[in-house]
């Protein structure tokens, strides 16, 4: 049923309120007419007898009490989906944005989604080669998996993400596709996207939904939902494996912040409302693979940690939804190691099932186990040596230091095309841990070590 | 009910009725034309306030909401095992037959099948005095568990007609009981039970026996009497999900319930295909039928979240009562915390510490003494171990989740983020960790084990004790500057770090070891200690003791050392003796 009402009750922030509506839900969409012919969208965010909450997407500037018609559109926001959104862009709310005009729908779906009952999913197994040694050998993508980055203003996160696109080895693969999600970052951002997905040969291939940073901030709580409900019916209706990635999320949450204190709701943690793990976690977990279809939802969302620091809300609850994170280091930045991936603090919890023999070599879960209980031994070493001086650490720690720089220039650091097969990761990280003591590789068997660690002549 | 109640506000998972009701506070209801399932959870004069345990969009003000008269109930009987229900008791995998791949609202379904036949012996005749928690059916569950029927707790009398042996489904009337006011009551296999009330049982009784889950660091250092209480805190990253898992596959219950609450999808799916494909050593069955799985991942609606720990526990009562020894494991107890908190800032309550409502140490401490080791009505012995994992925010083990949950567990398994990041799993930090069991513990592995094995645990946590106090001195001036025996007590102490407390999920033998092991593997690092001791005290250096390379062979003999056959350890325990003897 549609139905129309004349003129506003209230305005407060983004949120109108309307009086003496019937039969309205929630989550109902509303469409405001303005007298002076522009129009704007809306949603209903809570309900209290006749009186119906609408959230307004582009903001309420210019709103009055009585220049307005608001129209109850009789369902939730949906989006138009067909094969044919791919190499499209759309804005933050999923309308086309390209002047390549409306997509002819061949279903329409509710954003919001709901959840895959655990049942139906398939357990991801199938590791998603990047050519980046630091992922591949010690922080495994998988496909179907949600593995995000933790960065920090103006570190490579998007380079990194970029050259993930670009070698993650699907790119002449015919049923691939990229779901490119920006929230809130700014037009340079998106440009930088754009053109390498040009350079890179797959901008036919990448689906953009974009909220600028000077875009309307509400638009920005519905445009991650627009971009997974794309890239979930891309994949489980299209059977096509899609690449989703979601940045910024900071701004996402942020966004959700204001909305969550407009509506007088009590504040948890920094201010971030209650239900934000609820909400990050609806996102997130829309991520996987399903019986009955071939296709799968890999994510990278992009997170940028306030001042650094990962307990902060945000990377911490988005930590405890995915499975595992990508945590960039602003020391190693400095020290002009690209990309500047801390693996002491990256883990990916899908990795220990989608690695060894079969899927990428069987050394490669002894090796991983000795490179990390390694280079934590450096950290150690290292923090010893600036209380001591070098001079005076023990033989050990002398080639724990060695090791360590060597690990980070040679095994960390790699050019932004360099692309390197896992054979050369893994023979890479075993010539490093050769530096090493035979003695001192505690976690790999003799039966390995024979095979693979090369003492020095 | 003659009364019409319908919605007149909609907030989130929160719904309210406007006027007076005669709805009952935390009666079940069925909200709107979906007969979404909802919980009262205020009444005042003004407004009944209802949690619904479905997704709300798409709810009008106006629709109906039909009472129940009966509180939020799970249904018992056979058929549980094996299953994988969502927070409320709808079975994931007959909602996946009838909706498809993503859940719908609103599926109305029974939570155990109605329709298959049981093989039933009945063990009562007519004329029988029946009294509430007897057995009064049996019929195998699974091949490995035989489900014992119980009368209700709350149904005593005569018994006037019985059924004879044979297949009959759930809800089939089996018995029928004159009970002392005179109404007749019919006894089936299934029965109701609210999730928010504990079944009651005859006597709590002392803790004698350790859960055994063949995790070294806990089995031997810190380990959980059967019928106890642990919390397992940890930040992200730190193995929460991968100890929870490993417990439920190797403890040595004879019923595990697993509750997923607010976790993840795909970890819930990996304990669905693990369990299935997993055999219980003992049996050689599959884990699965000795297995319940409650998953309410973090993107299922936040009410039915809060009520998942309470199905859990309830089914877990119910095994009990027949005389199993049941584990339940919560991953994670900090989303119910949240999802409490969350219901509670819907409501507008006060909130206290970190937005969590007054109530939180409260409901914590109902649940966690929910555990422990009972004679149930019938006479038969069982027990539930709780074991709940917590997820501090920032890893911050001052939150008011991990300090509660730590009053009312005895036993803390602190999950160490640095440990973590050396890769050393279970990353259970043995100087934060703590379990008061072992007093009452040590009894059962004097005469299970060994005399001496906590004497030999207790030497153990001493060298660890030690070593903590010399890495003090270490991380400020260089291990090269301490005498030859402190370098030494670093060395056995790498080999207890590395050998014994670390242990290798993926590891095919390491996976699970034997307590008896875990003995010999003490008892072997110890003689080491002694024999280089001894060497050191005839001047012997410590560079010339660790050459012999017998550290590297301890370290690795977890792996080497196959689990039926411990005593191979003694061979090791000669060599050390005479490498040593041979030393000058």
């Amino acid at each position: 049923m549609i139905t129309e009402h004349i003129g506003l009750h209230e305005i407060s922030g983004s949120l109108v309120v309307l009086d003496n509506v019937e039969d309205a839900f929630f989550e109902e969409m509303a469409e405001l007419q303005l007298d002076d012919g522009s129009t704007r969208a809306g949603r209903i965010v809570m309900i209290e007898g006749k009186k119906a909450v609408v959230q307004v997407f582009e903001g309420t500037k210019e709103l009055s009490m009585s220049n307005t018609r608001t129209v109850l559109k009789g369902k939730p926001m949906e989006l138009s989906l067909s094969p044919e959104i791919i190499g499209r862009v759309f804005d933050g709310l999923g309308r086309p944005k390209d002047g390549l005009g409306d997509v002819f729908p061949v279903c329409k779906r509710d954003i919001n989604g709901t959840a895959i009952n655990p049942v139906s999913r398939v357990y991801p197994k199938n590791y998603i080669r990047t050519g980046i040694s630091s992922i591949d050998a010690l922080a495994t993508l998988i496909r179907g998996q949600k593995l995000p980055i933790f960065s920090g203003s103006g570190m490579k996160h998007n380079e990194l993400a970029v050259q993930i696109v670009k070698q993650a080895s699907v790119s002449d693969n015919e049923d691939f596709a990229i779901v490119f999600a920006a929230m809130g970052v700014k037009n340079d951002v998106a440009d930088y996207f754009r053109r390498s997905f040009e350079q890179a040969n797959v901008m036919n291939k990448v689906t953009m939904f974009l909220n600028l940073s000077n875009d309307p901030i509400i638009e920005r709580i519905i445009t991650p939902r627009c971009a997974l409900t794309a890239a979930e019916y891309l994949a489980f209706s299209c059977n096509m494996n899609i690449l989703v990635i979601l940045t910024d999320m900071t701004s996402y949450c942020e966004a959700l912040r204001e909305f969550s204190s407009s509506k007088g709701e009590i504040p948890g943690r920094k201010g971030y409302p209650g239900y934000l793990y609820s909400d990050l976690a609806s996102l997130y977990e829309r991520a996987g693979i399903v019986q009955g279809a071939s296709g799968s939802v890999t994510q990278i969302p992009i997170l940028t940690m306030p001042n650094d620091d990962i307990t902060h809300p945000i990377p911490d609850l988005t930590g405890f939804i995915t499975e595992g994170q990508i945590v960039l280091d602003r020391a190693l930045e400095t020290t002009g190691i690209y990309p500047p991936v801390s693996i002491l603090l990256s883990l990916s919890r899908l990795m220990k099932d989608g690695i060894g023999k079969g899927f990428t070599r069987d050394d490669h879960k002894a090796l991983s186990d000795q490179l990390f209980a390694s280079y934590a031994l450096v950290q150690d070493a290292r923090s010893l040596a600036s209380v001591i001086g070098e001079d005076e650490l023990s033989d050990n720690d002398k080639i724990l230091l060695r090791f360590g720089k060597a690990f980070e220039e040679k095994f960390l650091n790699q050019g932004e095309n360099e692309n390197r097969t896992i054979e050369e990761t893994l023979d890479l990280g075993w010539e490093l841990l050769s530096m090493l003591p035979r003695e001192s590789l505690d976690r790999v068997s003799d039966d390995i070590l024979n095979q693979h660690y090369k003492a020095k002549a | 009910m003659s009364q019409n109640n319908t919605i007149y506000g909609i907030n989130g998972p929160v719904v309210t009725i406007k006027g007076k009701t005669d709805l009952k506070m935390m009666e079940m209801v069925y909200v709107g034309e979906n007969a979404l399932v909802g919980e009262v959870i205020r009444i005042n004069d003004e407004m009944t306030t209802i949690q619904v345990y479905e997704d709300t969009v798409g709810l009008h003000p106006g629709e109906k909401v039909v009472s129940t008269s009966y509180p939020m109930a799970v249904t018992l009987g056979p058929g549980l095992l094996g299953n994988i229900y969502d927070g409320i008791q709808k079975p994931l995998s007959v909602i996946a037959e009838k909706s498809g791949v993503f859940l719908t609202k609103g599926v109305s379904t029974p939570s155990i099948d109605e329709d298959k036949e049981w093989d039933t012996v009945l063990l009562i005749k007519e004329g029988d005095t029946v009294t509430g928690g007897q057995i009064f059916a049996e019929c195998p569950e699974t091949p490995i568990i035989k489900h014992k029927a119980l009368v209700p707790p709350d149904c005593s009398g005569e018994v006037i007609s019985v059924k004879a042996n044979g297949h009959y489904k759930v809800n089939d009337c089996l018995a029928e009981v004159r009970t002392k006011d005179g109404s007749i009551r019919g006894l089936s296999l299934a029965q109701k039970w609210p999730i928010r009330t504990p079944r009651p049982t005859k006597a709590r009784l002392p803790i004698t026996k350790p859960l055994i889950t063949g995790q070294r660091v806990i089995d031997t250092m810190f380990p959980i009497a059967m019928g106890g209480a642990a919390a397992i805190p940890g930040g992200f990253g730190t193995g929460k999900t991968v100890t929870q898992h490993q417990l439920a596959k190797f403890a040595d219950a004879d019923i595990i319930v697993y509750v997923g609450c607010g976790e993840r999808g795909n970890e819930m799916t990996q304990a669905l295909n693990e369990f299935s494909e997993l055999t219980d050593p003992s049996t050689g069955r599959p884990l699965l039928e000795r297995t319940i799985l409650i998953a309410n991942t973090s993107n299922m609606p936040v009410a039915a979240r809060e009520a998942s720990i309470y199905t859990g526990i309830t089914l877990a009562e119910y095994y009990r009562d027949m005389g199993y020894n049941t584990a339940l494991m919560a991953d994670s107890t900090s989303r119910w915390a949240e999802a409490l908190r969350e219901i509670s800032g819907r409501l507008e309550e006060m909130p206290a510490d970190e937005g969590y409502p007054a109530y939180l140490p409260s409901r914590l401490s109902e649940f966690y003494e929910r555990a422990g080791y009972f004679e149930s009505l019938c006479g038969e012995k069982g027990s539930i171990t709780l074991i709940g994992a917590v997820s501090p925010q920032g890893a911050d083990f001052s939150e008011p989740v991990t300090q509660n949950t730590k009053r009312f567990t005895r036993c803390f398994w602190a999950l160490d983020k640095s440990l973590a990041y050396a890769r050393h799993y279970p990353a259970i930090n043995w100087n934060d960790s703590y379990s008061e069991y072992i007093a009452e513990l040590g009894d059962w592995y004097k005469n299970n084990v060994a005399p001496d094995f906590l004497k030999y645990r207790n030497e153990i946590a001493s060298i660890l004790a030690e070593e903590t106090k010399l890495m003090e001195i270490v991380k400020l001036i260089g291990s090269e500057i301490l005498p030859d025996d402190q370098k030494l007590t670093l060395e056995v102490a790498r080999v207890i770090r590395i050998g014994f407390l670390q242990q290798n999920a993926m590891h095919e033998t390491d996976t699970y070891t034997p307590v008896y092991k875990h003995y010999k593997m003490m008892e072997a690092i110890l003689a080491l200690n002694d024999a280089a001791k001894g060497a050191i005290a005839r001047q012997i250096p410590v560079s010339r003791i660790l050459a012999t390379g017998l550290f590297d062979k301890l370290i690795k003999m977890k792996y080497e050392i196959p689990n039926d056959n411990p005593d191979m350890i003694d061979g090791y325990i000669t060599e050390i003796r005479n490498v040593f003897d041979n030393l000058i």
